[in-house]
């Protein structure tokens, strides 16, 4: 049992089924790859939103300031987007990020006077890369729709055929039906429900 | 017993769980032998539906044998009854549902203070929902408690099979509610919004009540082939425009009865763009449901028409031209369905071979192979539109 699961038990009726052991679950690896690159995604994107001119310094590109939290602007929504169900989206934006990170980092390495930690950021860009291009290729591969559709035109639902059923229930009472009918008389109430009403 | 058990969004997984028990003399226990994946699981598996919780067992379209009766249901179910389960839990005596309104029953939400401060007032207990309808444990399993179980039942004959009988508790009424609540009848076009299994189904009930025209509209071939199979008109509304092809096909007047069988999570697509405004607000938490439907419906149809409304939404939706509902004077009827009051007419109608409910059945596989066919419904691979687990 996962620590979700025992931190909701207390929200749940005594005699409600509890899970004793784990069975395989809908998420397959790349879904939760997925949402660690979309975890690292938000964290990163705050740091670029928070922590700009430490950044800026660091990589000896002092003065950038705006351009780094744009950066972490995009991050923060690629993030949220991978977390969701859109996931594809979201990595493959991820994806487009970290090109133009490495164009930016390409362009800071000739002006910088922290060439060292331009080249590391470099490597470290390039490895989320190839993490981000990995996943978002086996998300595509589980989650696209291959082959034709299936053609169901011979599944009609009228065992007699369209003519015999239409209208066959033309009869039914229109518009009657959907008013709420005046209420019925109270009919005796069992034990059992006398206890429930007393309870509300 | 084996269940599904939701654990986080996308994250279903078949677990062993603790059995479950008589616990209030109207109980009964139900061995399920056959239950379905509904387009509405797909909004709690996305966790759009608020006050769902880890460890919740799923599933709300169900049938079985009953196998344990307690006291107080004893007149009205026996031991090895079969039994198609309603998803709305009802108790039968309260003044809704003595209406016949059994979605709103006032006594079987078991978290009632919570959903009177959501909803202003408590609605039916559902099985296998938010616990804002009572945290039920649904029916994605091998045994189902029943509470109130000497009304919340549809005895069924033998001798037909489980796919044609399993849908009388959820999509076979809703799609047929959908149709009445739109008062369809003879010489009426209705535009049916989504070719999921309700939609198939109120594309049926429309014709049942005896429409002229029924229009389908979706953008999967296989759904909109399934439909066309009963005598719809389809509309891809990828491929074409849906104002301008209902326009044609009701000579300019519009459709007289609008259905939507979409809800909360409609397609989000390049072709119209207030989708994607509609996704960004709903992935930020700036909106719970996706309205492009309803704005659809709202333009389109005739003034004076009907909009009936059976796609579930969840809370709050942005940029609904009420308007130019007020001005074209439509009415609205929405809701959860009222299983119960239209299942005997239903049955009778599958009995005398007036429907087969079982063409919609895409998928059937062993329970656990549930979480698998969680995503591949959602994801629309292999065509499925509708799942039916075994277990």
């Amino acid at each position: 049992m996962s620590l979700a699961d025992k931190l909701s038990r207390p929200a749940r009726h005594p005699g409600d089924p509890a899970v004793l052991e784990s069975g395989p679950s809908s998420l397959g690896a790349a879904d939760k790859a997925a949402k660690g690159l979309g975890w690292f995604s938000l964290a990163l994107g705050a740091a670029e939103l928070l922590a700009a001119p430490r950044v800026t310094r660091s990589l000896g590109v002092a003065g950038h300031e705006g351009l780094v939290r744009a950066f972490g602007v995009r991050e923060i929504v690629a993030g949220v987007t991978s977390l969701s169900v859109d996931k594809r989206p979201g990595i493959w934006s991820r994806v487009a990020g970290d090109a133009l990170d490495l164009g930016a980092l390409a362009l800071a390495f000739a002006g910088s006077r922290k060439k060292g930690n331009v080249a590391l950021a470099l490597a470290a860009v390039a490895g989320v890369m190839l993490v981000d291009v990995v996943t978002a290729r086996a998300l595509d591969r589980r989650h696209r729709r291959e082959g034709p559709p299936k053609d169901f035109s011979d599944r009609s639902g009228w065992p007699n055929g369209l003519e015999r059923s239409r209208g066959a229930a033309k009869d039914f009472g229109k518009p009657t039906a959907v008013r709420a009918p005046d209420a019925a008389p109270r009919s005796e109430a069992s034990a059992a429900s006398r206890q429930l009403e007393a309870i509300h | 017993m084996k269940a599904l058990v939701w654990h986080g969004k996308e994250d279903i997984r078949c677990d062993t769980v603790s059995d479950p028990a008589i616990e209030d003399p109207r109980d009964a226990i139900v061995k399920v032998t056959s239950c379905a994946i509904c387009g509405s699981d797909l909004h709690l598996f996305h966790n759009m539906i608020p006050a769902l919780m880890p460890g919740d067992v799923v599933g709300h379209e169900m049938m079985g044998e009953v196998v344990e009766v307690g006291e107080a249901a004893r007149g009205k179910l026996a031991k090895g009854d079969r039994v198609v389960v309603p998803f709305t839990i009802f108790c039968g005596e309260c003044d809704q549902c003595r209406r016949g309104n059994f979605s709103v029953c006032q006594r079987t939400n078991r978290n009632k203070q919570l959903a009177e401060k959501a909803f202003g007032h408590a609605t039916a207990g559902l099985f296998g929902y938010t616990h804002l309808t009572g945290g039920y444990p649904g029916g994605q399993a091998e045994y189902l408690r029943v509470p109130f179980a000497d009304t919340t039942h549809i005895k069924v004959p033998e001798g037909i099979a489980d796919e044609t009988l399993l849908f009388l508790g959820d999509i076979f009424p809703t799609g047929w509610q959908a149709a009445v609540m739109a008062e369809v009848g003879p010489g009426d076009t209705v535009a049916v919004w989504g070719c999921g299994p309700v939609g198939q189904m109120a594309v049926r009930s429309a014709f049942l009540l005896g429409a002229e025209q029924v229009i389908a509209i979706d953008y999967l071939p296989e759904r909109l082939s399934m439909a066309g199979a009963c005598g719809a008109t389809t509309l891809n509304f990828e491929e074409e425009s849906v104002v301008e092809r209902l326009a044609e096909l009701t000579g300019g007047l519009g459709p007289d009865k609008c259905i939507d069988a979409v809800g909360m999570e409609s397609h989000v697509g390049f072709s119209q763009p207030d989708t994607l405004y509609d996704r960004f607000k709903q992935m930020n938490m700036l909106v719970n449901d996706r309205a492009h439907v309803l704005r659809e419906m709202i333009y389109v149809c005739r003034p004076a028409g009907i909009i009936s409304i059976v796609g579930v939404y969840g809370g709050l939706v942005d940029k609904l031209p009420f308007g130019l509902a007020m001005n074209k004077g439509l009415t609205f009827r929405m809701g959860q369905c009222h299983v119960n009051r239209w299942t005997d007419d239903l049955l009778k109608r599958i009995e005398d071979g007036q429907i087969d409910p079982s063409f919609v059945v895409t998928h059937t596989a062993p329970l656990e192979q549930g979480p698998e066919l969680y995503k591949t419904f959602r994801d629309k691979q292999d065509s499925c539109i509708k799942v039916v687990l075994k277990p």
